[in-house]
């Protein structure tokens, strides 16, 4: 094994014609920063605003059609005052808490079931995969021949997607545990509670949260969804009630209302993630 | 099945062992994939305190010779006698990397250990300032040190190296292979490394074992006066040697070269 090292052939570079250099030059002082960006970014947001509020002014826009972003905000401050909007999110969000604990208990239980025995796989896996195909939305008929109109078929329909979304996250993070890791948990003793204990659901964690965003997502559509069928009570009936009245600017609220409830719900589950994955070696940004 | 013997056994059970003590016992192991025998009726016996060092080409079975004795693959036959405290570092630390470093040392010890018991063991690697440190801040070679730590705080009869030194670069690697070295004769326990690289089998074991076609085909004793280096007398004819029976040849020096 000899390996031959021979000079590079230096003989059609002419040694008297210099290199043609060029500078390179920092870019770090002609930064301009004038204003920041955050301001720049709400810029649009206001703009849109500004509008809206012209072409209602002057007529183009109807209050039928929609109302002004001041009367909504007038409506807003009247609901809030008289206590009818607090009322109403308060019934809107325990509906959504309970959905969420039910589906939530349901989906991680199935997916333990099936993320950690194969037979438990062979016996849930298909039939979750199957019923996910029929879209939820779908079962609001059979629900109301179930469980009546009342609060029973909307908890059940949050139930239901949420269960879904954290059922298949759960599970695919369980089954996603590096098998190395495993197997260097069994070559430190641990039994199989151990290595479920210490490897298995610290791994799926990461897929929980996912499978917790998705699920809250779902869980405010579901919301609407169930809301909109005979409710008496909460903020869909709160919109069907406007709707009767055309009061637009009523409406506009309650998809605000919906809107914040979603963003802080976001807002949680970011909190949540990174107190509980803050050992996960992903590139955080700058 | 891998049977759990203590570390000290009896001489009357020994068996062809001479001098009575054996770490391991491994006795006609047959260990194949798909009717495709890995490991074809191999025989290996380790003494206690001995620092072994299994050689062979990639995929020669010696990582499944190691896997069987660590007791991850039982799907095998024959007779294999090891010790209940024993401990695996693998070629990737693979640290849990939801626990910080202390917990991941401690992680399956029997009772409530405290973290003092942690961090003394990563003290003896020299890793105590990191034992609050989530794994991903670890450097490549403050990792494999704090996978060392977790297979010593077990307090092993028989420590198995796979490739353990193989992920770092050159010159972590000669540090961790005199952390090795020192961490071994601190502890006196049977060691078994299995490698490819000729010249750390020959800086730090006893004995040289090169398996190949499923059997250990060729064993050497190292007996080289410690601590060693590669110049030393006797270490390249040695490492030629072991080249050969890796069926790899050396390079003939030429004249001018010599």
């Amino acid at each position: 094994m000899t390996i031959d090292h021979a000079p590079p052939d230096l003989s059609t570079l002419s040694k008297n014609e210099p290199l043609a250099l060029e500078p390179v030059t920092p870019t770090a002082g002609s930064r301009r920063r004038a204003v920041p960006r955050w301001l720049r970014r709400t810029v649009g947001p206001l703009l849109l605003l500004a509008g809206w509020q012209v072409l209602s002014a002057t007529g183009v826009l109807h209050r039928d059609i929609l109302a002004s972003p001041g009367t909504i905000a007038a409506a807003a401050g009247e609901l809030i005052s008289d206590g009818t909007l607090p009322a109403a999110m308060g019934i809107s969000l325990q509906r959504v808490a309970v959905g969420l604990l039910l589906g939530g208990v349901i989906g991680i239980s199935l997916a333990l079931v099936s993320g950690l025995s194969r037979l438990g796989e062979d016996l849930v896996d298909a039939t979750v995969q199957m019923l996910r195909t029929v879209p939820w939305v779908g079962l609001i008929p059979l629900f109301i021949i179930w469980l009546g109109i009342g609060e029973a078929p909307k908890i059940a329909l949050i139930a239901l997607g949420v269960a879904f979304h954290l059922y298949l996250n759960v599970y695919a993070g369980i089954r996603g545990v590096d098998e190395q890791l495993i197997e260097a948990g069994q070559s430190l003793g641990l039994g199989r509670w151990g290595l479920v204990r210490h490897v298995v659901l610290p791994g799926a964690l990461p897929g929980a949260m996912t499978g917790l965003r998705y699920s809250l997502a779902t869980a405010w559509l579901a919301l609407v969804f169930g809301e909109s069928i005979n409710a008496d009570a909460g903020i869909g009936f709160l919109m069907n009630q406007a709707r009767e009245f055309f009061r637009t600017d009523v409406i506009v609220v309650c998809l605000v209302v919906y809107a914040f409830l979603g963003l802080l719900a976001d807002a949680v589950v970011r909190t949540l993630e990174r107190l509980l994955l803050q050992w996960r070696p992903t590139f955080q940004g700058k | 099945m891998a049977t759990d013997i203590p570390g000290q056994v009896s001489p009357a059970t020994a068996g062809p062992v001479s001098d009575g003590a054996v770490a391991v016992r491994v006795e006609g192991l047959t260990r194949a994939f798909d009717g495709r025998p890995v490991i074809d009726r191999l025989d290996l016996t380790l003494r206690p305190g001995e620092f072994t060092a299994l050689l062979g080409r990639s995929g020669c079975g010696k990582s499944t010779l190691l896997r069987v004795l660590a007791g991850l693959d039982r799907d095998i036959e024959g007779t294999v006698l090891v010790p209940k405290r024993r401990a695996v570092a693998f070629q990737a630390p693979r640290l849990m990397p939801w626990k910080r470093v202390w917990r991941n040392v401690l992680l399956g010890l029997d009772g409530k250990p405290q973290r003092d018991i942690a961090e003394g063991a990563l003290a003896e690697v020299g890793l105590g300032h990191r034992s609050g440190a989530w794994p991903k801040t670890l450097s490549g070679g403050e990792a494999q040190r704090a996978s060392l730590a977790r297979a010593l705080v077990r307090e092993p009869d028989l420590l198995l190296l796979d490739e353990p030194f193989g992920a770092l670069d050159a010159l972590t690697r000669i540090k961790a292979q005199r952390l090795v070295a020192e961490l071994w004769q601190r502890r006196g326990c049977a060691v078994l490394l299995v490698t490819h690289d000729v010249e750390e089998a020959l800086l730090l074991a006893d004995r040289a074992l090169v398996m190949r076609d499923g059997v250990i085909a060729y064993e050497t004793p190292v007996a080289l006066d410690r601590p060693r280096a590669v110049g030393d007398p006797g270490f390249a004819a040695l490492r030629s040697r072991l080249l050969t029976e890796l069926g790899v040849d050396e390079p003939v020096p030429t004249g001018a070269a010599a």
